[in-house]
């Protein structure tokens, strides 16, 4: 069990963490400042979640790996992320669209684990959910306002679409793990979900002008580690740097 | 002599948060419990966000003011559940705030008046503002922009 908890905790943890790691990448290049600040604010939410959920990976493991170790010392074949949170930034509309489809996962998710049978994965989900419902607040609005804005920004935010969407099953995979995280009411099956975020979904991209593509095919093996995509390795060599160069560095 | 729980929660008082020197950390609503264990001090801490910055800097301050009034043995004790709620937030922070230009929360999702001018056509220019827990709000009759804190 233990070990099926620990691998659920790094799921989660990581996605948090690329996707900081990814949305940290605007700071300073953001199209108004204001979006600057916003997300930059997102990213440190992620961050702070990354810090919950991998400090508890840790605790379960027994190893003393810190959140920090997990982080910074592990390579791309031990993460455990979707890979649609590795995607590259693209434009500001791209990383909007990005942002909204892990938010409304999340927020479900999230609202899910809230009833975990775990206490402490309970907690974890009680705080950051607060923080989630203003993330998916603000992308839903965007994608809606880009989406059903100018001729430009409409066709930006549709390529958008359909570029992320075949990412966007992977986040509703069962595997083993997943079964055992339902059987003990630790987490919910992902699969389990999906209704509920594709009526979400159904009703944004209505609102934002915005086709969803038919096609279900979605590219998986993020979350398993089977394979990455080809950006991790790059986010991770950024991210990791410091401590590949300077081992134990601290201020 | 051990100090009176009372009195180290008057100490906490003039801790001021690092973000918002106006209120002081116990006006923030995050110090959950004061409790001696023993000869050893326990003060339990929630933090405001979850990737808050300020929150490893309010532990170092919990720290050096207590140990400026002699206390010697103390644990900080991080707390996630009830998640901090900004229903926790001091009526005498809820003033100094607004005194200070920031609009305190409200359960309407928006500031009740701008704390400039006390005018009520008010906007959102943003959700997020210059630390996570405020958003960034204008006032449409002086015109002015200003902070909100957000309800969480």
């Amino acid at each position: 069990m233990s070990a099926d908890l620990f691998e659920f905790l790094c799921r989660m943890g990581d996605n948090t963490l690329i996707l900081g790691h990814r949305v940290s990448e605007w700071c300073g290049h953001s199209p108004v400042l204001e979006e600057d600040i916003a997300l930059a604010n997102t990213a440190l939410d992620l961050i702070g979640q990354t810090q919950l959920w991998l400090g508890l990976a840790g605790e379960v493991e027994g190893q003393g790996r810190s959140a920090d170790d997990l982080a910074f010392l592990r390579d791309a074949w031990d993460f455990r992320n979707v890979l649609l949170v590795e995607l590259p930034n693209g434009d500001f509309g791209q990383t909007l669209m990005r942002q909204f489809l892990f938010d409304a996962w999340q927020e479900l998710m999230l609202g899910a684990l809230k009833e975990s049978s775990d206490a402490r994965v309970a907690e974890i989900a009680e705080k950051a959910s607060k923080e989630v419902a203003y993330h998916v607040e603000r992308s839903g609005d965007t994608v809606i306002g880009l989406g059903d804005g100018t001729e430009e920004s409409h066709q930006r935010m549709q390529a958008a679409l359909d570029y992320l969407y075949p990412y966007v099953g992977e986040m509703f995979e069962s595997d083993a793990v997943d079964a055992a995280m339902a059987k003990a009411g630790i987490a919910p099956d992902p699969a389990s979900l999906r209704d509920a975020y594709d009526a979400r979904l159904a009703q944004v991209m209505a609102e934002a002008t915005l086709s969803i593509p038919d096609d279900r095919f979605a590219h998986a093996g993020g979350r398993t580690g089977r394979m990455h995509t080809e950006h991790l390795g790059h986010i991770l060599s950024t991210m990791q740097w410091l401590q590949r160069a300077y081992p134990g560095a601290t201020w | 002599m051990q100090p009176r729980v009372d009195e180290i929660w008057d100490w906490l008082d003039q801790v001021p948060d690092p973000e918002i020197p106006v209120i002081s950390l116990v006006d923030l609503g995050i110090i959950r419990d004061v409790e001696w264990q023993g000869d050893t001090l326990q003060v339990t801490v929630t933090p405001t966000y979850s990737g808050c910055p300020a929150t490893s800097v309010i532990n170092f301050e919990i720290e050096k003011a207590l140990r400026d009034h002699g206390i010697e043995k103390l644990e900080l004790k991080r707390q996630l559940s009830p998640a901090w709620t900004t229903d926790w937030l001091t009526e005498k922070g809820r003033e100094k705030l607004e005194d200070y230009g920031i609009a305190p929360p409200s359960p309407t999702k928006g500031p009740e008046r701008c704390p400039h001018c006390g005018g009520t056509h008010l906007e959102r220019i943003s959700e997020f503002g210059s630390t996570p827990c405020k958003a960034q709000w204008r006032c449409k009759d002086c015109l002015e922009p200003f902070d909100y804190f957000k309800c969480i």
